[in-house]
């Protein structure tokens, strides 16, 4: 593997006697689509803000696109992309003000801002509907521009977070489409689903379990490993013994 | 058999955007029905109207054989309602807002205890707990609880299981069934594609209409080109020569495989193969499939998309 994007050495995040991530380590290549799986609880989110520079961890070590999640938390803001389902863009913004607004929190100057809001409305078809408010605009379209504005400033990785959450098949697919292209140009994605088809979209996967990785591979690796045909059933398997304490 | 639930010609707007168009669809006591469609398909607003929360600017609707309009007092003690955002109150515990639920329908906690148990159950250790500190989980398993605990004659699940992780989902549609058994009729909507085929009849909505009601099996029915599973090294590559076979129906991803709808009524396995010989793909595996619930789904829909947007 080339230089890691993402390194962590038994990272860790504790509340009060609760090991929310209890010692993760693993690490992340350039242009690899990585997917970051668990149940609900397991400790994604938890993960998730560590390496995104929201929250400090307990004890262990990682880098995020180089920088320390200890001392660099804001350098690490401004060279990773983030996108949620829940959380993307403004809905009382038009499009090209949300790519204004975000062009600016990145630290784009304003003469890159306007050139790129122009590229990046053409290049996604969205001229028409430049300056409607987002949220008249279909879920699917919205959808490619919070990624793309999300990769804006050009970072070396991005977050997505349940990205396609609630979307129907077709937009989730399309979707799947422009990850692969990012992913082309060497952007790395880090990349939380609920839907098990779309893990095995990943080069590889890890499953949280309790706070742990209780598996890492690539899809094929770990179901062949696990003696099983398809990831949900994988996903069972580990995820079984703790679902039965109704968490 | 009587309908629990009766829709006849629902149109709702809001401002410039057709929530529901011409909806019409009929339930049957008993019955485990789902509607399923993607965020913005109008699941919503169905349910709302349905709840006596919403009115419809056109058509109507019966709930229990009461009309939402003029009965609506007399529909709503009678359903009990899930929304999609978690609306108990985070701030009374867990058997706080079971017990505010039951005095709100006019009954205790003790009354019905038995049709909850088997979830409570599983709650019970956190019953100090303030409802804004469960996992999500959790959250759903007492939002069912309050939403049974007046023993509603119709359960309506606005997108119970969104967000939810693949194990939590199993057991949650694994309890809906025990409901049923109760002969409690469950209208119960959702994202997710899978869960379709646990249902006794499904309606596919998008856009605000209705693209399909039917059995899971006579949904996958509609879809009537020859499809196959295809696999090969690299599926990336696989799906782009897939596309431009001439011959190609719908290509798309489906987990470790690409399924491929040929666009002739007769097509062999062989004659794919040969066409993908001709490409650098490796270890190419093709078998010929039933069409699932999600494929129906992308057919059904992508000629509407298409119309619509593209």
């Amino acid at each position: 593997m080339s230089e890691p994007v993402i390194h962590t050495e038994e990272l860790t995040r504790t509340f009060g006697e609760f090991r929310a991530v209890d010692g993760i380590s693993f690490s992340v290549g350039a242009g690899e689509v990585f997917g970051f799986l668990g149940a609900n609880g397991a400790g994604k989110t938890t993960a998730m803000k560590m390496l995104t520079g929201l929250l400090l961890p307990t004890s262990g070590k990682a880098t995020v696109a180089g920088f320390d999640v200890f001392s660099e938390t804001e350098s690490i803001k401004r060279n990773i992309g983030y996108m949620s389902q829940r959380f993307s863009l403004y809905d009382d913004l038009t499009a090209r003000e949300n790519i204004r607004f975000f062009g600016g929190i990145y630290g784009l100057s304003s003469s890159i801002i306007k050139e790129k809001s122009e590229a990046l409305l053409s290049s996604l078809d969205l001229i028409a509907v430049a300056d409607s408010r987002i949220s008249d605009l279909p879920l699917g379209w919205k959808q490619k521009l919070a990624f793309s504005v999300a990769l804006l400033h050009e970072p070396k990785i991005v977050f997505l977070d349940e990205p396609t959450g609630g979307v129907d098949p077709l937009t989730r697919r399309r979707f799947w489409d422009m990850i692969y292209e990012a992913a082309d140009k060497g952007v790395t994605v880090f990349v939380t689903t609920h839907y098990m088809d779309e893990a095995e979209y990943c080069d590889r996967v890890s499953i949280m379990v309790n706070g742990r990785i209780a598996a890492l591979d690539t899809p094929m690796a770990m179901k062949s490993s696990f003696g099983v045909t398809t990831m949900d059933e994988l996903f069972i398997r580990l995820v079984r013994p703790t679902a039965g304490d109704g968490i | 058999m009587k309908s629990a639930v009766l829709v006849e010609g629902v149109t709702k707007k809001f401002k410039t955007v057709t929530a529901l168009s011409n909806v019409s669809l009929k339930i049957s006591e008993g019955e485990l029905f789902g509607i399923i469609g993607a965020d913005g398909a109008g699941k919503t607003t169905l349910f709302r109207i349905l709840c006596t929360l919403m009115l419809a600017d056109e058509g109507r609707a019966e709930v229990l054989g009461l009309d939402s309009l003029k009965d609506y007092r007399g529909i709503r003690s009678r359903i009990g309602y899930m929304p999609g955002r978690f609306s108990l109150y985070t701030d009374l515990s867990v058997e706080e807002n079971l017990k505010f639920f039951a005095t709100v329908f006019n009954t205790t906690v003790e009354e019905n205890y038995e049709l909850i148990a088997d979830i409570y159950t599983q709650l019970e250790p956190f019953k100090k707990r303030m409802a804004g500190q469960l996992s999500g989980g959790m959250k759903q398993k007492l939002a069912l609880c309050c939403a049974l605990i007046h023993r509603p004659d119709l359960l309506l699940l606005d997108e119970p299981t969104t967000g939810v992780d693949a194990v939590s989902r199993r057991e949650f549609w694994q309890m809906l069934g025990r409901l049923k058994e109760q002969e409690i009729t469950i209208l119960v909507s959702t994202p997710y594609m899978d869960e379709a085929s646990l249902c006794d009849r499904v309606a596919f909505l998008q856009d605000g209409t209705i693209l399909a009601v039917d059995t899971p099996a006579g949904i996958t029915g509609l879809f009537t080109a020859p499809l196959f599973a295809v696999r090969a090294n690299d599926k990336h590559k696989l799906l782009t020569h897939l596309r431009s076979y001439p011959h190609a129906g719908s290509v798309y991803a489906f987990g470790s495989t690409v399924h491929y709808a040929d666009s002739r009524s007769s097509i062999s396995t062989e004659e794919i193969e040969a066409y993908l010989l001709d490409s650098e793909l490796q270890d190419i595996k093709i078998e010929k499939i039933e069409p699932g619930i999600e494929d129906t789904f992308m057919a059904l829909m992508k000629t509407d998309k298409e119309n619509l947007h593209e």
